[in-house]
């Protein structure tokens, strides 16, 4: 096609349609107000009051303390017992997410013959909401009638019924078994997609020159994959470091505080101690948190998005 | 495979079996694994049965809320979000590379760091305890990534198609309505049911802006329930395998294209 014949409708155009930036604002305008609106107004606000001591049972009196709020959360043990709750359940789950994922998904990848099955309920427990997922783990759980103790003890493992939720020491990893059944899916739906983007005629040559299945995947499928496991470890990351409603579904935080997450922290002292000043600060903590991880996120994704 | 198989099915099966089983049979020890009772009576009780108990009553509106909101979420965040999309991936305007990302950051930002300042707005305003407060604050988080999968998928679409229509003096408008959307529609459909889903599920704004049957939905509801009712099991399971049968009904039934939203969004830039 030569210029001369795009030339004339090119400059009619021009004369009747706006310029380009103009559409693309018209575009954008409705979905930025939905989305700054409800986010840019609230989160001055939440900055504003986390300035001052805002105690509901106290109306009326709430004197301006700068930067206090955030001090007083940044030296006080409760606080950091709760950063360091979430720091374990992030990183207990998104280890086991990641690796049995993985597993996952190589089995799935495998030409066996009833890989359809595992392929079509695999998206089962992902698809379960929160909050139903929780429920039924508090339930199998449960001390005195649960499915978990039914099982251990019918099989012989264990003597006795046992109460995992209600023990400090078993209630958080209960919790994290609940969010590893329910997410692992995810992670190997994900995995296995990058798995199937793997050009298979790299791993076909490398078979002829005599590699071995474990060399394949350890030198050729493994650092091809590496961007997409990289940005599910940063995603699972932040997913988990602000966990809130299986946690509270299952355990309300308790007993003895032994699954008190950073976000059941900030609930609890914003709407159960009426703290606003302080749960705010704590929003805004973690939100910043988050924020670091979520331009790692961003950056990783920008990367894979170009090559 | 097969211990996968079962370590996933296991779980739902429980929670199925709770469902229906007559309540001496889950209070047995030890427990026995196939129910003698089984009946369909709780089911029945908590959605179309003429059962005017509190839970019955709350429950089915929750039901009615949590699909309003759901729905209307899903409607606003494509309306909105799908010439966005169409802006982010085909045209050329100042500012475009950080807009992306303050959405997608606005995204990512945890709901406990605004719900505080969202509770006074919403008092403020009159919509506590309200569906539109749900729907206001859902649609916030839900567009951006209805912009950014949809983005994804328009940047796939070739623009010689839209190069064609424009010399033939299509407007932009014109463009996306009649070229891009009725090509985008598998996308447009894992989008939807994607942002369903979200909405579906969410449950710490639902926990603070709801008080009463007016607005609660199903998370909320069974918040409730856990409170009201922590020893009756089998109402609980019953509960909750109403809450999620649209959710994993619309997962298997469109699996390919949940599972093609999932990738795009999360894993693919």
């Amino acid at each position: 096609m030569s210029e001369a014949i795009l030339a004339r409708p090119r400059q009619t155009r021009q004369k009747r349609a706006w310029p380009e930036s103009w559409v693309a604002a018209a575009f954008v305008a409705p979905a930025a107000l939905v989305i700054l609106l409800v986010v840019v107004v609230p989160l001055g606000r939440a900055l504003w009051m986390s300035l001052f001591n805002i105690q509901l049972t106290r109306p009326g009196n709430e004197p301006f303390v700068g930067l206090g709020n955030y001090i007083d959360q940044l030296t006080s043990g409760d606080f950091w017992g709760a950063t360091g709750r979430a720091l374990y359940f992030t990183g207990v789950s998104t280890t086991l997410e990641l690796s049995l994922g993985m597993g996952l998904a190589l089995l799935m990848d495998q030409p066996l013959r009833f890989r359809w099955v595992l392929r079509t309920i695999i998206i089962l427990p992902w698809a379960l909401p929160t909050i139903v997922n929780a429920l039924m783990w508090r339930w199998i759980d449960n001390a005195e009638y649960g499915a978990l103790n039914a099982l251990l003890t019918q099989t012989g493992v264990l003597h006795s019924y046992q109460p995992w939720l209600s023990n400090s020491d078993t209630a958080m990893w209960m919790v994290i078994l609940a969010d590893v059944w329910k997410i692992t899916p995810l992670v190997a739906i994900l995995m296995l997609a990058g798995l199937q983007s793997v050009d298979r005629e790299i791993i076909e040559v490398a078979r002829v020159d005599g590699a071995g299945a474990f060399q394949v995947f350890r030198f050729i499928v493994l650092p091809l994959i590496t961007p997409v496991i990289l940005i599910l470890l940063v995603l699972r990351t932040m997913e988990a470091f602000k966990v809130f409603d299986i946690v509270w579904i299952m355990t309300n935080g308790g007993p003895a505080n032994s699954t008190q997450t950073i976000a059941i922290y900030a609930y609890q002292t914003a709407y159960q101690g009426f703290d606003f000043g302080r749960g705010a600060a704590l929003g805004y903590l973690i939100a910043l948190v988050i924020m670091v991880l979520a331009a790692v996120y961003l950056r990783l994704l920008g990367r894979t998005g170009r090559t | 495979m097969l211990l996968a198989v079962i370590v996933v099915l296991a779980p739902f099966a429980w929670l199925l079996i709770s469902s229906v089983a007559a309540p001496v049979d889950l209070l047995r020890r030890p427990l026995a694994w196939i129910p003698q009772h089984i009946s369909l009576d709780r089911f029945a009780e908590l959605t179309f049965g003429s059962s005017s108990s509190e839970n019955a009553e709350g429950f089915r509106a929750a039901l009615i809320n949590s699909t309003v909101i759901a729905s209307a979420v899903t409607l606003v965040s494509l309306t909105v979000g799908t010439p966005a999309a169409y802006a982010f991936a085909r045209l050329r305007f100042p500012g475009r590379g950080w807009l992306i990302l303050a959405f997608m950051a606005t995204y990512m930002l945890p709901p406990i760091a605004l719900i505080l300042p969202l509770y006074q707005i919403m008092a403020f305003l009159n919509l506590r305890d309200t569906q539109l407060a749900l729907i206001i604050i859902y649609a916030s988080f839900v567009t951006p990534f209805v912009i950014w999968i949809m983005r994804g998928y328009i940047a796939s679409i070739s623009s010689d198609l839209d190069d064609a229509a424009r010399v033939d003096g299509a407007s932009r408008l014109g463009v996306l309505w009649r070229i891009i959307v009725p090509i985008s529609l598998p996308g447009l459909l894992s989008t939807a049911l994607l942002a369903f889903l979200m909405a579906w599920d969410e449950f710490l704004y639902a926990l603070i802006m709801t008080e009463t049957t007016a607005s609660k939905t199903l998370p909320v509801a069974i918040n409730d329930f856990i409170g009201r009712h922590g020893l009756d099991f089998g109402l609980l399971a019953t509960g909750g395998v109403i809450a999620a049968l649209p959710p994993v009904v619309i997962a298997f039934v469109f699996q390919r294209y949940i599972v093609a939203g999932l990738a795009s969004g999360g894993v693919k830039g």
